[in-house]
């Protein structure tokens, strides 16, 4: 099948001298929902840049639904739709207008851009704000109106860059459910998000990128299942006074209700939850500590630092083709 | 793209230019109007009456077709400058850059909506002259190709400038202190017959002293240069600042990192 998304080789170096990318290779399937995640400066929004042509590489070999981009791309270019991390429409024009003038650009005609145009702020819920001069919506909307832009022209393949960074987290969830329904419609979407619970939510597959290298790439279930252990709040009905006896567990006291426990892989809960019955605690509630794929994302980009990881696109084996 | 798509991102592009325009008119349409009624008034009623007649005509008659030209030369440059520049700033330019609008297109827009705005104010300041003055058209053709073709390359020399351009100073510079001393010293408000030798030798350098007196030749009937020269300069110019603009996009010169 052929990617939406192939990179080869990608560098990236600034006129400043900056080495932004350092070989990437990325490779993203049809109707996937795929994470791209890293720290600031990783390379993930250079990365982007490339793809739709507001960053010139160096070298490297980049294509879209099988269109070079150094042969046709003009071609490339229609199947994509981004909606990037800073606003970058004008502030002046109205909110109807930005999204149907992108559809002239894409070469819609003005009533089809029109329709478009409404399908599309009503669906994000800006239908009403249609007449009001962008600078006056709140952040959110702003957020919203750039992925209406976007999607104008319907293109394959969207990338959205940070696309709930300030966002409340009503409008980050109304957000969630129309990407995963325009995924499910079909479109193969590309997020880089700082929002790691975002991406464990919504993306079947993940990379990671550090210091311009994929140092991971696999499915989400995959890399969560590389998690060696997991730190849980458990929330006692009963007071405590000290740490419970976990048996093999590690913890701690957080107050009078509530302790923490590092459950490694190979152990089970149940047998903590059967120690904690003898003792007479009544456990109400429990919960992770920290988001899981956090958790993970920070061993990863440490182990990078240290120079014990090298790059890791060979995981892509452990992929599980869930797209 | 195909080419009915490209006509359709072509439009696109004029109409968001014209409608910017129209929409701050208080700022583009209404100045230069006004600022051409106290040329008007101050050149041609107060002062024109006491410097008498200029190659024959009045001197109101003389600088109309000078003052016409200023304002479309100033408005053409000015739209497409602010306008790209005010993009770039924005970053909106962005918006066309991931489409997949072809250069020349993207240039043909942004010129096309200076031209407009050019001549829309040349037809304000032509109308508001007649308030002063009978105008008479000796030659259409030429009278219509130079005032089409003279915004065509202020609108150019305007999209290169905001290319360039890192901040609001930058799209001043030029036109404070390039263009509006080409366009006093290039015969709007005299013939170069009356400067010693070594000035109008000097003056024959400035291009706009070809574009100023073949419109001039195109209402009047006089010039002080060779039209045919004069057109074939512009049409030079034009094809070189195209060119040089299309080389810019294309290289993505300030616009892609």
């Amino acid at each position: 099948m052929t990617p939406a998304l192939s990179i080869r080789n990608l560098h990236k170096v600034y006129d400043s001298g900056f080495v932004a990318l350092k070989g990437l290779d990325l490779e993203v399937q049809p109707g996937d929902f795929f994470a791209l995640l890293g720290p600031n400066g990783a390379g993930k929004s250079t990365t982007i840049g490339v793809i739709c042509s507001l960053v010139k590489k160096t070298s490297g070999d980049v294509s879209i639904f099988g269109t070079d981009i150094d042969k046709d791309f003009s071609l490339a270019k229609k199947d994509i739709g981004v909606v990037p991390q800073e606003f970058n429409f004008n502030q002046f024009d109205k909110v109807y207008d930005i999204v149907k003038t992108q559809g002239g650009y894409f070469g819609l005609p003005p009533k089809l851009a029109g329709q478009r145009a409404e399908k599309y702020l009503k669906k994000l819920g800006l239908w009403d704000k249609r007449n009001q001069i962008s600078r006056t919506l709140s952040g959110g909307m702003k957020r919203r109106l750039m992925i209406a832009r976007a999607l104008v022209h319907e293109p394959k393949l969207l990338i959205l860059d940070e696309p709930t960074a300030g966002v409340d987290i009503e409008i980050r969830r109304s957000m969630w459910q129309f990407l995963k329904e325009i995924n499910e419609n079909g479109t193969t979407i590309i997020l880089t998000t700082h929002y790691l619970e975002e991406a464990e939510n919504l993306c079947r597959n993940v990379a990671i990128i550090d210091r311009g290298l994929i140092v991971q790439n696999s499915s989400t279930k995959a890399l969560l299942r590389k998690l060696s252990k997991e730190v849980f709040i458990l929330d006692a009905q009963e007071e405590l006074t000290e740490l419970p006896q976990m048996g093999g567990y590690k913890g701690q006291l957080i107050d009078s209700h509530s302790f923490e426990v590092e459950i490694e892989k190979h152990q089970s809960i149940n047998e903590l939850f059967a120690s904690l019955s003898e003792q007479g605690i009544h456990v109400v509630s429990m919960r992770n500590k920290t988001n899981r794929l956090e958790e993970l994302f920070v061993s990863l980009v440490a182990s990078h630092n240290t120079g014990t990881h090298t790059q890791a696109n060979a995981d892509a084996e452990s992929r599980q083709g869930e797209v | 793209m195909n080419p009915q798509e490209q006509w359709i991102a072509f439009s696109t592009i004029v109409v968001k230019e014209v409608r910017r325009f129209t929409r701050i008119w208080l700022q583009t349409l209404l100045p230069p109007a006004i600022t051409i009624v106290l040329y008007f008034v101050i050149f041609g009623t107060l002062i024109g009456p006491r410097i008498g007649e200029m190659s024959g005509f009045s001197y109101i008659e003389f600088v109309v077709p000078g003052l016409i030209m200023m304002s479309v030369i100033t408005n053409s440059y000015s739209n497409v400058v602010s306008s790209f520049y005010g993009t770039k700033f924005q970053r909106s330019v962005e918006e066309l850059l991931v489409s997949p609008v072809p250069s020349y297109i993207i240039l043909l827009g942004y010129v096309i909506g200076g031209v407009c705005r050019g001549l829309i104010v040349g037809l304000i300041v032509t109308v508001l002259s007649l308030f002063f003055t009978d105008l008479q058209v000796n030659n259409i053709p030429v009278t219509v190709a130079i005032v089409f073709l003279t915004a065509v390359l202020f609108a150019l020399a305007g999209f290169i400038n905001a290319v360039f351009a890192n901040s609001f100073d930058d799209i001043s510079i030029i036109p404070t202190f390039v263009l509006t001393p080409l366009t006093y010293l290039g015969g709007v408000f005299y013939s170069i017959n009356m400067l010693p030798e070594f000035w109008q030798g000097l003056s024959m350098a400035n291009p706009i002293l070809y574009m100023v007196n073949t419109f001039r030749y195109g209402l009047l009937g006089i010039t002080d240069i060779n039209v045919a020269w004069a057109f074939c300069m512009v049409i030079g110019f034009c094809v070189a600042l195209f060119a040089f603009s299309i080389y810019l996009l294309d290289r993505g010169e300030k616009l892609r990192s």
